[in-house]
């Protein structure tokens, strides 16, 4: 403690206590600096303001039912997440899904990687004072948003994937409406680019603020756009490539000085290289049912499909082919195997198997029923994937039950949040600001 | 100030109902999922602004409206609850989200099973997360109970919640 | 390196302290006793044949449950018991947890240069759930631990403040044990529902 003697004022350090209710739009969390008038001397940072207990309840439902709690794990790309959960299982039951099924999967990662990137550009351009940027950008997230609307039936927490496949397949006139999304998210980017790349303000404020050496960010296990700010150019999908990225080209943009403008320009690039990964999908995609005629058969819907069923009509629906809205009600038969693996002891049955033949019947009630479902041998399986802030892994243990037995998710934002007092201590008290708004803290996923 | 006094205090209590109800100061209360769509809803495409509404006041003391946004851990509920505390009367609290109302599908150790065994609710806005359209029409809601609060100078009071027997 | 060459590096290198190791589904695993983890580790990160630099994932598995899930009828008060279908046949089977110990604390590596993965498992007993704090080779190890020891009860030796970082600090007990239940719940206030 200072004593203060007559002529002499001496200072002594204050200790700012930043959240957990704060103005920052990245979620609950307490950073406390201890500041020396405006400098930071030291930080610690208190999480856990969102536990809510993913690992836990992934424990008390089946296979599939996690899926829903994977969604809410990075709210802003669930379909990374799904995507990674689902491989995951599918790697520890040794089964493979349809050609289709992987670029659809990988078209639809690339689109909730764009929409990450936007959430996290714009509003930490919002909270340096660029409220324009954010508006604009959550205006391009909203067409990403219909896109995805579109094919799932759900703008922000999808439940798309499941064990084996993808829930239904892509409707028509997706690849149009995509385009149209994509050319809007492009202007978006250029007005954004004019206004921020090289504006004063924004320059001054994020370059050389918040800045971390290559080797420290491995050294706390950083991942993602965060370390290639840094000059290490890893990437899981161009060093562990896993579905089909392998057969894509794009680059991995990597920056030098690790600051947070870097990290800003790496975002706006892998951005633009999603882009890219979206069209090579579009154009690549093996053709679907929906772009080819139908078969002859008499349409009926499904729910007067499964209502004939029900009463014991098999007569009436024997020859007829069901009609289903792909984003509500599922995938019709013909789509089927381009959508699910071939595997009856892992992927529900179209409806019209279930409720048209007793083999179809059999295969619903073993998926379904308690004490049976998707019972995976007993093991343990470890599967990452390129998540928008980086490496996000599944750790799978199963013990033979329906219910996994452990699921760990190893969240990238984890390991970022852990190096916040490095990339803190040594700026200015404001500029706490902009480097938390480029670490991309989601909640859900740092907490789970 | 009751409604029977007369033909201008009640043409003032309308006024003032009215005035009360299209400048909402909210205090967003953001933690999960929920904070996208609450996003979405404040920007341009669905854009609260209209309503009223679209200024978010990051200080309790000077918000009416509390939107609790996004689940409630029982780690964060007395953070809530002293923000409750601070915001200074009339208030009203808007339950954002099905976590928020009831605890969602995260029936475990760490969350709170809805807001409202903590604090009292005017508006329960489920979803999970809510459509922005669902936002809106919970926001007219609100705005209804507001006015009808002046207009009859009764607050109408929040529903106890049933006490569940173990 | 492929997966049993990395096997094989390891156990060459460690004969004492391999206990068991295996390649399910193409994930290199050992398991390694706990007085050698350190060292291990260390080796791991710094030897040329390795060069670990990432240590990507530090949990813990709660092994006193596993396959004790009865099958349980729809109705139990029907009397009917199911019979759960046979197991999908393996040719190549887990061998199974890594140990009788009730925990196994398990480390995921991996290799930035050499872009190769390991999986290191340390079997825990219960009554002296204590491990080696890696700490000193990699920082992000800190928050990590915290996390292990929050939601699991194992102590680090040598972590710098074991504390609990997604619980409050009122909270008594370690979640993801089996044996803690699901929604038991601690409120710090309202009630208990």
């Amino acid at each position: 403690m200072a004593q203060a003697t007559p002529g002499r004022l001496e200072t002594r350090d204050m200790l700012l206590n930043i959240g957990p209710a704060h103005p920052a739009m990245h979620g609950i969390i307490r950073i406390v600096a201890q500041l020396d008038g405006e400098q930071v001397v030291d930080v610690d940072v208190e999480i856990g303001y969102l536990h809510r207990g993913f690992e836990k309840m992934s424990e008390t439902v089946d296979y599939n039912g996690v899926i829903p709690y994977t969604d809410r794990l990075n709210y802003v790309s669930p379909l990374i997440n799904n995507m990674g959960y689902c491989m995951a299982v599918e790697k520890l039951l040794a089964i493979s899904v349809p050609e289709r099924c992987h670029y659809i999967r990988v078209i639809l990662s690339e689109i909730s990687r764009i929409t990450d990137h936007l959430t996290c550009v714009g509003a930490s351009a919002m909270e340096l004072g660029a409220f324009t940027v954010f508006l604009y950008m959550i205006k391009a997230r909203e067409y990403l948003w219909e896109l995805v609307e579109m094919v799932t039936g759900a703008r922000l927490t999808v439940s798309y994937c499941r064990v084996g496949g993808v829930k239904g397949d892509l409707p028509e006139g997706f690849a149009e409406q995509c385009r149209k999304a994509l050319g809007e998210t492009r202007k978006v980017l250029a007005e954004s680019h004019a206004l921020l790349t090289r504006n004063r303000i924004f320059v001054d404020r994020m370059s050389g603020t918040g800045t971390i050496s290559q080797e420290d960010a491995i050294s706390y296990g950083i991942t993602g756009p965060f370390l290639r700010a840094t000059g290490a150019d890893y990437d899981v999908r161009k060093d562990c490539p896993y579905s089909v990225y392998d057969r894509f080209e794009f680059d991995v943009p990597v920056g030098t000085r690790g600051d947070n403008y870097d990290r800003y320009l790496v975002r706006m690039e892998e951005m633009e290289q999603s882009m890219r990964l979206i069209e090579q999908g579009l154009r690549d995609i093996p053709p679907g049912p929906f772009q080819t005629n139908p078969e002859t058969g008499l349409p009926i819907p499904a729910a007067e499909m499964v209502d004939e069923g029900k009463i014991g009509n098999i007569q009436a629906i024997a020859g007829a082919r069901a009609v289903t809205d792909p984003t509500l009600d599922g995938s019709a038969k013909p789509q089927h195997p381009n959508i699910a693996a071939d595997e009856k002891r892992v992927f529900l049955p179209p409806k019209e198997d279930t409720y048209g033949n007793i083999e179809g019947l059999m295969q619903h009630f073993k998926l379904v029923m308690y004490g049976h479902g998707i019972r995976p041998r007993k093991g343990e399986v470890y599967f990452p994937v390129e998540g928008a802030n980086g490496e996000l892994g599944f750790y799978i243990v199963s013990d033979g039950a329906d219910k996994p037995y452990r699921v760990r998710v190893r969240p990238p934002c984890f390991a970022i949040m852990s190096a916040l007092p490095k990339l803190l201590i040594g700026d200015m008290a404001a500029d706490l600001v902009p480097t938390f708004g480029s670490v991309n803290m989601i909640g859900g996923e740092l907490d789970r | 100030m009751h409604a029977e006094a007369g033909f201008l205090t009640s043409r003032l209590e309308e006024a003032i109902g009215w005035a009360r109800k299209y400048s909402i100061f909210q205090y967003p209360f953001v933690t999960a999922c929920c904070g996208m769509e609450y996003m979405a809803t404040a920007c341009s495409h669905y854009d609260v602004d209209r309503f009223g509404a679209g200024l978010p006041r990051f200080s309790p003391r000077q918000a009416d409206v509390l939107f609790v946004v996004g689940t409630i851990s029982h780690k964060i509920a007395p953070v809530l609850k002293r923000i409750y505390d601070q915001m200074a009367e009339p208030k009203w609290v808007v339950s954002f989200g099905v976590c928020t109302c009831t605890g969602g599908f995260y029936d475990n150790y760490a969350t709170v099973m809805g807001i409202d065994t903590i604090m009292p609710v005017d508006v329960y806005i489920p979803g999970c997360p809510p459509r922005p359209e669902y936002v809106l029409d919970g926001l007219l809601k609100l705005q209804a109970k507001i006015h009808a609060e002046h207009a009859t100078g009764r607050r109408p009071g929040p529903e106890p919640r049933p006490e569940l027997t173990p | 390196m492929n997966a049993s060459a990395l096997i094989q590096a390891v156990k060459d290198r460690f004969p004492a302290a391999v206990k068991a190791a295996h390649a399910y589904r193409g994930d290199a695993t050992v398991v390694l006793a706990r007085e050698f983890l350190l060292e291990a580790a260390g080796t791991l990160k710094e030897d040329p044949a390795f060069q670990m630099s990432y240590l990507m994932d530090l949990t813990a598995v709660d092994f006193s449950a596993f396959g004790k899930k009865p099958a349980h009828a729809f109705f139990a008060s029907s009397g009917v018991q199911l019979q759960p279908s046979p197991d999908i046949p393996d040719p190549d089977p887990w061998p199974g947890p890594p140990g009788p110990e009730r925990f196994a604390v398990v480390y995921h590596f991996f290799s930035h240069r050499l872009k190769h993965r390991l999986r290191l498992e340390v079997p825990v007993d219960e009554d002296d759930a204590e491990v080696d704090s890696l700490t000193s080779l990699w920082a992000g190890a800190d928050w990590l631990e915290r996390e292990v020891w929050d939601m699991f009860g194992i102590r680090f030796r040598g972590h710098p403040h074991l504390r609990r970082i997604l619980m409050y600090q009122e909270f008594a007990g370690h979640p993801l044990r089996k044996d803690y239940p699901v929604n038991k719940r601690q409120p710090l206030i309202g009630p208990v529902n």
